[in-house]
């Protein structure tokens, strides 16, 4: 470990990307990582998505500016290792990591991430949702929204997937989560926009919103006095980031320090900080070293361990999405 | 512009006559070319180059994987491109663009010929055409949120109407989330567009026209029949054809108010292209992408062919 600092502090530099300063605390993480190992951060396209992570990755190859590090959805973490674009690299913490949120090889591995939850504002929604089955009520016409298309975001797509595995449906069948939508949008409850966030919460576009539990409380909360978040009793959806270290990174070693530290206890908790369920947040609780005060701001985990759909699974999900949810919802 | 070229040039050369005189013809020709140039750069770098590098990436295979320079040879996307969702996608786009420049496009017209009767100097004439300009360059996500926050079940508008009426809007059929409520957010851009690009055909209608017709003692309808309507339409066909252009490519706006529930071709694209959901579908975003390149290219075609029967008169 102290080999790598000195060697990641020779560096001097490290070149991250589309990471959001006010996205799960990464204006912090990164303001703290430099001060201590004194190392200077670029953070490339903040804004930005998987896909541009991947491009970025593939074209400044070999160049100074091309990114140490990535921050990106799974099908991309999967694709960037078939393509050989990782280098693999298993951090001190590595068993802590369940075994399927990680590659095995070590070319990438689950970092932060949430469940589907519903937020509502009591104000306006008079009945509390529990449920995907309860949003079925006439009392919600005209109330619920999803964050932005399942075709386009990854949070909406996965609010279809956890609606599937409410209403009969599971990993490898997520045609109940597109029939669902589309009946609630038949009975006028669903309302299609693509801006749900805190503004549509709070102009009463979309009082029921449904979304990450750790975007719910980070960017809706705040906005909107008494806002509660629950994670639907009918379903639980969890999704992970992942982290991976470019094959070609320019500063190799700040690159592996950087996710040293960001599995430290100190990373972990920063994250949670950040209302994002760090990966090793069970770890963190057993121990006793989480932070408690950001642990009671997320909505309770439900119970058993997490499962996720296979690779194989998520691609065939995603088509069907893509293929039928202007069809089916649309009218 | 060849035209003009030579008219400008040839009296000189003719009345100089002398040697020196051809060499500076000469050398301005080369001077115009010059300046030309900056233009057919940017036309190479900005239109042509990437229009070659969407047609090359639609006909390579990403085999599951990202954009690979080693994919071979395919037709799958383009074919892709045309079933399913994606055709429905192309028909929707097409449908929807055609509806949203003919409807705006007679409004358009009509509170063009306003602006054109009235005086010119006139306040109001004034205010139009700058409040055109403006709200024909007001689209993309804010369009879209001026509407939800306006017009949405709970938009201020909606519940002056409630107010004022007792009807709330919203039980009667009006929505915004669906192909009707973009199509009326459309008009929003599409009606000042019109009225920019029409206004300067009807102010080439010369007011003798009008005056010999009436001397021959044709009527108002006759005029526009057989005077008026003719020189008009080919640039009112025109304009519609870019009405059609400027809705078959906008995007934002109506994905934010359909979250994806229209299937309309931009928002496919944008889905495979910059989405977070689909991975390693790159190439089919491209073919999607040569496709409308296809349909804009026939659309310009027809729309310079119309050009030049509408220039004939309207100099």
């Amino acid at each position: 470990m102290s080999a790598l600092v000195k060697a990641a502090e020779k560096e001097g530099h490290l070149n991250v990307i589309t990471l959001p300063s006010n996205w799960a605390n990464y204006g912090a993480i990164m303001k703290d990582f430099s001060a201590k190992y004194h190392i200077k951060i670029t953070d490339a396209n903040p804004e930005g998505s998987s896909g541009q992570e991947i491009t970025a990755v593939q074209q400044l190859k070999g160049q100074s500016r091309a990114p140490d590090v990535v921050d990106v959805g799974t099908p991309f973490a999967v694709e960037g290792a078939n393509d050989h674009l990782w280098a693999p690299y298993k951090v001190a913490t590595w068993s802590n990591i369940p075994s399927n949120a990680k590659d095995a090889n070590g070319d990438w591995y689950a970092d932060y991430g949430g469940y589907v939850a519903i937020g509502y504002n009591p104000a306006k929604v008079k009945v509390a949702p529990t449920s995907f089955a309860s949003l079925d009520n006439p009392a919600y016409k005209n109330m619920i929204g999803l964050n932005n298309s399942p075709t386009t975001a990854g949070a909406a797509f996965a609010a279809v997937y956890a609606a599937a595995l409410a209403n009969g449906g599971s990993f490898g069948n997520i045609e109940p989560g597109i029939k669902y939508f589309a009946h609630l949008k038949s009975i006028g409850n669903f309302v299609p926009t693509a801006i749900g966030g805190p503004t549509t919460v709070q102009n009463g576009t979309t009082p029921i919103l449904i979304w990450w539990d750790y975007l719910l409380a980070s960017e809706v909360k705040p906005v909107v006095p008494g806002f509660k978040i629950i994670i639907p009793s009918d379903s639980s959806y969890a999704s992970y980031y992942d982290q991976a270290i470019s094959a070609t990174a320019p500063d190799p070693a700040a690159a592996r320090l950087w996710e040293e530290y960001l599995y430290s206890t100190t990373g972990q908790n920063l994250w949670l900080q950040g209302f994002a369920r760090p990966i090793e947040l069970p770890t963190l609780v057993s121990s006793g070293t989480v932070d408690k005060t950001a642990y009671a701001e997320l909505p309770p985990a439900p119970s058993g361990a997490l499962t996720f759909p296979s690779q194989a699974q998520q691609a065939s999900a995603e088509n069907v999405v893509s293929q039928n949810w202007a069809t089916q919802v649309g009218s | 512009m060849a035209e003009s070229t030579t008219q400008a040039g040839v009296p000189e050369a003719v009345s100089s006559g002398t040697l020196p005189g051809r060499v500076a013809t000469s050398l301005r020709g080369t001077l115009r070319w010059l300046g030309v140039l900056p233009f057919g750069v940017y036309i190479a770098l900005g239109l042509i180059a990437p229009t070659i590098a969407i047609a090359i990436a639609s006909f390579k295979s990403s085999s599951g994987g990202f954009v690979k320079p080693s994919g071979g040879f395919t037709w799958s996307n383009v074919d892709t491109a045309l079933h399913g969702t994606y055709l429905l996608g192309l028909k929707t786009s097409i449908l929807l663009s055609i509806a949203t420049a003919i409807v705006p496009g007679i409004f358009g017209l009509l509170i063009a010929y306003a602006i054109f009767t009235a005086k010119r100097g006139n306040l109001l004439r004034q205010v139009v055409i700058t409040a055109s300009g403006v709200f024909a360059n007001f689209g993309g996500v804010p369009l879209a949120f001026l509407f939800i926050a306006t017009l949405s079940t709970t938009g201020i508008v909606t519940g002056w109407i409630k107010d004022i009426s007792g009807v709330d809007i919203w039980n009667h059929g009006f929505t915004l989330y669906n192909a009707y409520g973009v199509f009326f957010v459309y008009m929003y851009f599409q009606i000042p567009l019109m009225v920019l690009v029409i206004l300067p055909a009807l102010e080439g209608l010369k007011p003798a026209w009008r005056e010999a017709a009436q001397n021959m003692g044709a009527g108002t309808w006759q005029y526009w029949r057989y005077v008026g309507g003719p020189v008009l339409l080919p640039s009112f066909l025109g304009c519609l054809l870019l009405l059609f252009g400027s809705a078959f490519s906008a995007y934002a706006t109506a994905e934010a108010l359909s979250g994806g529930t229209i299937a309309l071709t931009p928002i496919q694209i944008g889905a495979l292209l910059n989405g977070n959901v689909l991975a390693g579908q790159e190439n089919l975003g491209y073919a999607l992408g040569l496709i409308m390149v296809v349909i804009i290219a026939i659309v310009m075609i027809i729309y310079a062919i119309l050009q030049r029967r509408g220039a004939r008169w309207l100099r």
